[in-house]
């Protein structure tokens, strides 16, 4: 069985492009270029050249051994944290500028829950002077305003998606539709691993640097170059999708995921996708997603606004429905705690999303010989005020 | 045979018109219908409500979040037409998104509008491949219609697949945009309509979006079967309610 996408756009029963007719040229465009282009040599040099001069690549694999002696495991932090704009966003969005050069796009458009892909998306557009809109809810550029700021500064209009419930499906529902009405010159970049086909198998490729250099690294560490479990943080999953992608069909490596349980499961107030979703059609693609009985997409929460996502990735539908993944989820006050300690114990603050694959640890025992690789997929600054209210600090 | 396919035999020029089921208020379908009716319109597209209307501009959207803050539902929806074939005779197509067909259940969705009388739907999420590949054989069996979009952007080609693949008529969507988005007719749209009636089709095309009055309905129908018209009237009922809709039908055809 693979756990990767097949010719078709689909993992197992999950993916595809449900889109409407509108949006069929460009993403067909997309869809019959974006393997092409990503083989091209100069692509990849161009690519590799900017992820090790710009953005700071390889990023560090370290053994946090504070950490480890306190779970008695052992316990490595893949540290997409100290990525330039501080976190593993900017791997997709280097990747996909490059692609939306390559197709003769001159505009740029994106979506932002926290406004972390959207600072992203406006420091690529930066770097190659490009026009950049980044749609992002009302309700988020309100209580995000740092990251509203340093896109302004960066260059890009930040337009406020003023439907529905003005958060990130929303401004995920906004950018579409801009993209309907601008089709041709605009390119699209999405930010997680999400979307019609062929974007979410598009974005998880630009973010396998990930598990690509966690291969080698650990090799250098441990002399092997498969560990025993990856942990990554889900919303929409971009971040996990690069952490297991060189791990997805070797069976040896166990697949864990963090999704936010908010204030519980089923306290209402949960974005905890995996446990509380069905199968549907969010944003162009079939996966599980958070829905009412007759199929209205629900808004979920959690205190992190990169993981409130009604929806999860369909690479991990399926690693979730086939049993490949196993799937936790942390509440809030799990999350903290987690981030805190990490902290305390190794002097990293962790971005919120991050902290919930640190929760991990209160929900899973590991053997003594247990390599277990963490993707620490972003850090903490703009989550300061967050910590500040909730630690009284 | 289905009421869509012979009301497309007659030599005339049709309008059809979209509202959103349940708005201004959840109990106002009905009426809605029969108003349309005895005004003369020739088809009636019944929006059912969506969550997160990708493909629609901020006139449907507010429409359909009021409709489903109203209490809208596809089984109220359902509820709400059970009789409606006693006193509407004119063709009615379900237009929505295709995640609540998909929740309720294709085939019982299928099902249950045969029993209304419901003679076709229009999803525009529900790509034609897919279609073709699982769903065709189940919209044939309960006599359904399934009706695709086209757009200025569609290729030749992808256009004789969708005619192939149609069985009524072929959306087309006149210009690069989301509903209500843009309203008249240029040059562009001239030319895309001329390319379209050159292919010679073996389905007749009705032209919908930008279309708000008579002048733009006469612009449409020069050459295509017959006309869509959304937005403008859902801003009519928003602005005076739904007993003057004869008001608004006339304007676009006298």
């Amino acid at each position: 069985m693979s756990y990767n996408i097949n010719e078709k756009g689909y993992y197992g029963e999950f993916g595809g492009a449900f889109i409407p007719e509108m949006l069929y040229p460009n993403v067909e465009e997309l869809r019959q270029n974006y393997l092409k282009v990503m083989a091209e040599p100069l692509f990849q040099e161009e690519f590799n050249q900017l992820l090790k001069d710009y953005v700071g690549r390889p990023s560090p694999l370290y053994f946090a051994k504070r950490l480890s002696e306190k779970y008695n495991t052992k316990v490595y932090l893949k540290r997409e944290d100290l990525n330039h704009t501080g976190a593993h966003k900017v791997n997709n969005t280097i990747g996909q500028i490059l692609m939306a050069k390559r197709l003769g796009k001159t505009r740029i458009i994106a979506e932002t829950g926290a406004g972390q892909h959207g600072v992203a998306t406006a420091t690529v557009c930066a770097l190659m002077g490009m026009e950049c809109i980044v749609y992002m809810g009302e309700i988020d550029i309100a209580r995000q305003a740092p990251n509203v700021a340093r896109m302004k500064m960066l260059g890009a209009e930040v337009r406020p998606a003023l439907s529905g419930s003005r958060t990130l499906k929303d401004a995920t529902n906004e950018a579409i539709r801009d993209w309907i009405n601008n089709p041709v010159d605009t390119h699209y970049i999405i930010g997680s691993a999400i979307g019609p086909h062929p974007y979410p198998d598009m974005v998880t490729r630009f973010q396998s640097i990930i598990s690509e250099e966690i291969k080698w690294q650990l090799k250098e560490h441990e002399g092997k170059e498969n560990p025993d479990y990856v942990v990554a943080c889900i919303g929409g999953g971009s971040n996990a999708a690069g952490t297991y992608y060189h791990f997805l069909d070797n069976e040896d490596v166990g697949i864990i995921a963090v999704e936010a349980a908010g204030k519980g499961i089923h306290s209402g107030e949960s974005a905890a996708t995996s446990a509380l979703g069905k199968e549907g059609i969010i944003h162009g693609c079939k996966t599980l997603l958070m829905q009412t009985n007759d199929g209205q997409i629900t808004e979920p929460y959690s205190i992190s606004a990169g993981l409130d996502y009604p929806g999860v990735g369909p690479m991990h539908s399926h690693l979730y429905k086939s049993g490949r993944g196993e799937f936790y989820s942390a509440t809030d006050d799990e999350a903290m705690t987690a981030g805190l300690e990490l902290a305390q114990l190794e002097g990293i603050i962790p971005a919120i999303e991050t902290s919930h694959a640190l929760a991990i640890f209160s929900h899973k025992t590991f053997e003594p010989n247990d390599i277990v690789v963490i993707s620490l997929s972003g850090r903490g600054d703009k989550d300061l005020q967050n910590y500040i209210d909730y630690f009284k600090l | 045979m289905n009421r869509i396919n012979q009301k497309l035999k007659e030599g005339k020029k049709l309008l059809s018109i979209y509202f959103t089921a349940g708005y201004p208020n959840i109990n106002d379908t009905i009426t809605i219908i029969q108003n349309l009716e005895k005004s003369g319109v020739d088809m009636i597209e019944i929006g059912l409500p969506f969550s997160d209307p990708l493909a629609d501009g901020p006139t449907i959207q507010d429409s359909s979040t009021k409709a489903l803050q109203n209490g809208m539902t596809s089984e109220l929806l359902f509820q709400q037409l059970k009789d409606i074939r006693k006193t509407v005779s004119i063709p009615l197509i379900i237009m929505g998104y295709f995640n609540p067909v998909m929740q309720y259940g294709v085939e019982a969705f299928c099902k249950k509008c045969q029993e209304i009388g419901i003679d076709g739907l229009i999803l525009p999420d529900l790509p034609v491949d897919v279609y073709a590949e699982q769903y065709k054989d189940t919209f044939e069996k309960y006599g359904l219609i399934s009706v695709f979009l086209i757009t200025p952007q569609t290729s030749d080609e992808r256009i004789r697949y969708i005619d192939s693949v149609s069985d009524g008529f072929i959306y087309m969507v006149s210009s690069a945009s989301t509903t209500g988005a843009k309203s008249g007719f240029g040059n562009a749209q001239e030319d895309y309509f001329n390319r379209i009636a050159n292919m010679k089709l073996s389905n007749p095309q009705i032209v919908g979006f930008g279309i708000s009055n008579n002048e733009t309905f006469m612009q449409a129908t020069k050459q295509a079967k017959g006309a869509i018209i959304g937005s403008a009237f859902i801003k009519h009922v928003t602005a005076n309610g739904v007993d003057t809709i004869d008001t608004f039908v006339d304007n676009i055809k006298p």
